[in-house]
């Protein structure tokens, strides 16, 4: 697995999303490969890597492993929450199951705490019309604060809109502005606090909110992966993070 | 009013979430798989051995072991065939 998306061929879009979602289906709409799909858990153990190419732009999408959560220890979400942290992904996508949207609320606003653009992709658009649900897209996008790109994969509906909504994206033409989660005001002090310590972070791509909540979950696992980032440099941020955690 | 741990929920009954007593990542799972105060679960069936148990939750359904969902304390609020 490739820790930073610098490696890659830029522009560089992650597909995340809870298991079951049709990520891995439109993973294979998108770049046309016959990635091998099921719906086991742990399918896509390594991150498949793919391109395609829209409006004389190739775009490489890596498929993230499925998770519910970035912020639990199983080895999907490790690879998943490293990924969009340290693989400065160009846009991300996360995908959603449109028949069940409400269980995936939680991971959106996870990623869109780690990442601002993001672009969530209503999936299973197809299964949720067949069952009576009716989304309102524009409401959606308007709360999450994102853009919301209604779709069926597995009969390429939505495609081209999804392509042209990321590149949108990736030029900067478009701006999401993720809703933030706001916590209760003692922890709210908490991370401010300790994000303005590391701002220094946000030079090196890092978003230092996202770090100070990492650190006061108690996950010091961020620590050395921080480093390496970058580049084993002694930074500010570096010992900040570590004066904060072992005092 | 009496709690149950979620695994003494008979199949086919559905239960409203009172308390996660787990701590840690435990914990952490079971919220970020929906289990949080207020959330309706349904037991949908049981492995031959009783453990684990399969659950509806918000939609998608999840198996836990007794050692997790012991930890889930749930209000019962229908019986068996009560609810879709």
């Amino acid at each position: 697995m490739t820790r930073d998306g610098t490696e890659l061929p830029r522009p560089v879009v992650a597909l995340a999303g809870n298991p079951n979602t049709g990520k891995s289906t439109l993973f294979n709409a998108l770049t046309g490969l016959k990635q091998h799909t099921g719906n086991w858990p742990g399918k896509t153990v390594a991150c498949a890597r793919g391109w395609y190419r829209y409006n004389g732009q190739t775009v490489t999408l890596v498929d993230l492993p499925g998770t519910y959560s970035l912020l639990s220890d199983s080895p999907e979400e490790r690879i998943t929450r490293d990924f969009l942290c340290f693989g400065r992904p160009d846009a991300t996508v996360v995908v959603v199951d449109a028949t069940c949207l409400e269980r995936n609320l939680n991971l959106i606003f996870q990623i869109m705490e780690v990442n601002t653009r993001v672009v969530a992709c209503l999936n299973l658009m197809d299964e949720a019309r067949r069952r009576g649900i009716r989304i309102d897209v524009p409401a959606l996008a308007r709360e999450l604060g994102v853009p919301v790109v209604p779709a069926a994969a597995r009969r390429g509906e939505g495609l081209t809109l999804l392509k042209e909504t990321l590149h949108r994206v990736i030029e900067g033409r478009i701006h999401p502005a993720p809703r933030p989660v706001s916590y209760d005001p003692e922890l709210e002090a908490a991370v401010a606090e300790l994000a303005a310590d590391l701002a220094v972070l946000s030079r090196e791509g890092l978003n230092p909110r996202w770090v100070a909540l990492c650190l006061i979950a108690g996950d010091e696992s961020i620590i050395p992966k921080i480093r390496t980032f970058c580049n084993g440099k002694e930074t500010q941020g570096d010992t900040h993070v570590r004066n904060r955690v072992t005092p | 009013m009496t709690l149950f741990g979620l695994h003494e929920l008979p199949v086919g009954c559905t239960g409203e979430v009172v308390a996660v007593r787990a701590t840690g990542p435990t914990r952490r799972r079971l919220l970020d798989l929906g289990l949080v105060p207020g959330t309706r679960v349904k037991a949908v069936r049981k492995s031959a051995a009783g453990d684990p148990v399969a659950f509806r939750i918000r939609g998608a359904l999840v198996a836990l072991r007794r050692e997790e969902g012991s930890t889930v304390l749930v209000r019962p609020i229908s019986m068996p065939g009560g609810d879709r």
